[in-house]
C-alpha cells in the first residue's frame, strides 16, 4: 500500500479535516436548534455550555485549516502549469480538466465555486463560535441571534458539502499526485 | 442580572446588550459578501487580477481571500468597539447579514459569477 506525498495531503485536507466539518457540523446544528430555542425554558447546564463552545472552537480550527492546506497546499499543485510542449498532462490537473470538453465543467464550475465558496466556512463558524462564546444561554432571549448564527453554520454546512463534493469529483477526475512515495504496509502474496 | 427559578419566562438567562453579537453577525456578512465580489472583480478586471496575486502559486485566490478575511476583521473589530454597549436593531441588522450571505454563496457560483 502506497500513497504519494501529495495525495496524503489531499487526503488530509478532504477527509481530515473537511469531512470532519461536516459531520461536526450536524451536531452544531441540532444543538444550537434543540437547546436554545426562545421558547424553552428548561435550564441548560454549564457543561453542556462549556462542551458546545469547545466544540464550535474546534470546528473554527478545522474550518481554518481545510481552507488553509487547501488554498495554500493543494491548490498550487492542481495549478501548476506543465512546461512547454508537455504531452502528458495527468500531472497537470487543471490543465488536464480543460483539456477536454468532457472534463472542463469540473474545472470551470466545481473547481472555480469550490475555491471560492469554501472560503464562507471558516468566517461563518469563526463569527458562530465567537457569538455563542459571547452570549451562550442568553441566546434564548436573543432569537435573532440565534437564528442568525443558525443560519451562518446552515449555510456554511452547504457551502462546505458543496466544495467536499466537488473536491472529491475532482480527485477522481484528476487527482493531485506526485511527490515522495510513502509504503503503508505491504500486501499478502498469493 | 439571574432569572432562575420555577415561572421564570426564561430559565437562568440574563440581559445583556445585543451590540456584540450584531457586529459579529453583520461583519461575517460582508467578508463572507467581499469574497463573492473580489472573486468576480479580480476574474473581470486584469489589473485587478494581477493585484490580487499576493502569492504566486496560488494565484488570485491568495489575494481575494486574505483581502476579504482583512476587511472582516478590521470590520468586526471597529463594529464590535461601537456597538460593545449597545442594544441595536437586531432583526434587521440579522437580516442583512444573511442576505449578504445567502448572495455570497449565489456570486460564487460560476454560472451566476460570469453573469457580471
Amino acid at each position: 500500500m502506497e500513497m504519494t506525498t501529495r495525495a496524503l495531503w489531499t487526503l488530509l485536507h478532504g477527509m481530515g479535516f473537511g469531512a470532519l466539518y461536516l459531520l461536526a457540523c450536524s451536531a452544531a446544528l441540532v444543538e444550537l436548534w434543540r437547546r436554545y430555542a426562545p421558547g424553552d425554558m428548561t435550564p441548560v447546564r454549564e457543561s453542556d455550555e462549556k462542551f458546545l463552545q469547545s466544540w464550535l472552537i474546534a470546528m473554527t480550527l478545522v474550518a481554518w485549516f481545510a481552507v488553509l492546506t487547501g488554498t495554500y497546499v493543494i491548490y498550487p499543485w492542481y495549478r501548476a502549469p506543465p512546461p512547454l510542449g508537455t504531452a502528458d498532462l495527468s500531472a497537470y490537473p487543471q490543465r488536464f480538466l480543460m483539456s477536454n470538453d468532457a472534463t472542463r465543467g469540473w474545472h470551470s464550475i466545481g473547481m472555480e465555486w469550490k475555491e471560492h465558496v469554501a472560503w464562507i466556512v471558516p468566517i461563518s463558524i469563526t463569527m458562530s463560535a465567537a457569538v455563542f462564546s459571547k452570549y451562550r444561554r442568553n441566546l434564548k432571549n436573543k432569537p435573532e441571534l440565534r437564528n442568525a448564527v443558525l443560519c451562518f453554520v446552515l449555510l456554511s454546512f452547504f457551502a462546505a458539502g458543496a466544495a467536499g463534493f466537488f473536491g472529491a469529483m475532482l480527485s477522481k477526475h484528476a487527482p493531485v499526485d506526485g511527490g515522495t512515495t510513502i509504503r503503508w504496509m505491504e500486501g499478502a502474496r498469493p | 442580572m439571574n432569572t432562575r427559578g420555577p415561572g421564570a419566562p426564561q430559565a437562568n438567562v440574563m440581559d445583556m446588550p445585543n451590540g456584540s453579537g450584531a457586529a459579529a453577525i453583520l461583519a461575517a456578512g460582508i467578508g463572507c459578501f467581499l469574497v463573492a465580489v473580489l472573486a468576480i472583480v479580480a476574474d473581470q478586471w486584469a489589473g485587478m487580477k494581477s493585484a490580487m496575486n499576493f502569492y504566486r502559486p496560488t494565484g488570485p485566490l491568495s489575494g481575494v481571500t486574505t483581502t476579504a478575511v482583512l476587511i472582516w476583521l478590521a470590520v468586526w473589530l471597529v463594529l464590535a468597539y461601537l456597538w460593545r454597549k449597545r442594544n441595536v436593531a437586531l432583526a434587521r441588522i440579522c437580516s442583512v447579514a444573511v442576505g449578504l450571505l445567502v448572495l455570497s454563496v449565489l456570486l460564487t457560483f460560476p454560472p451566476i459569477a460570469d453573469l457580471f
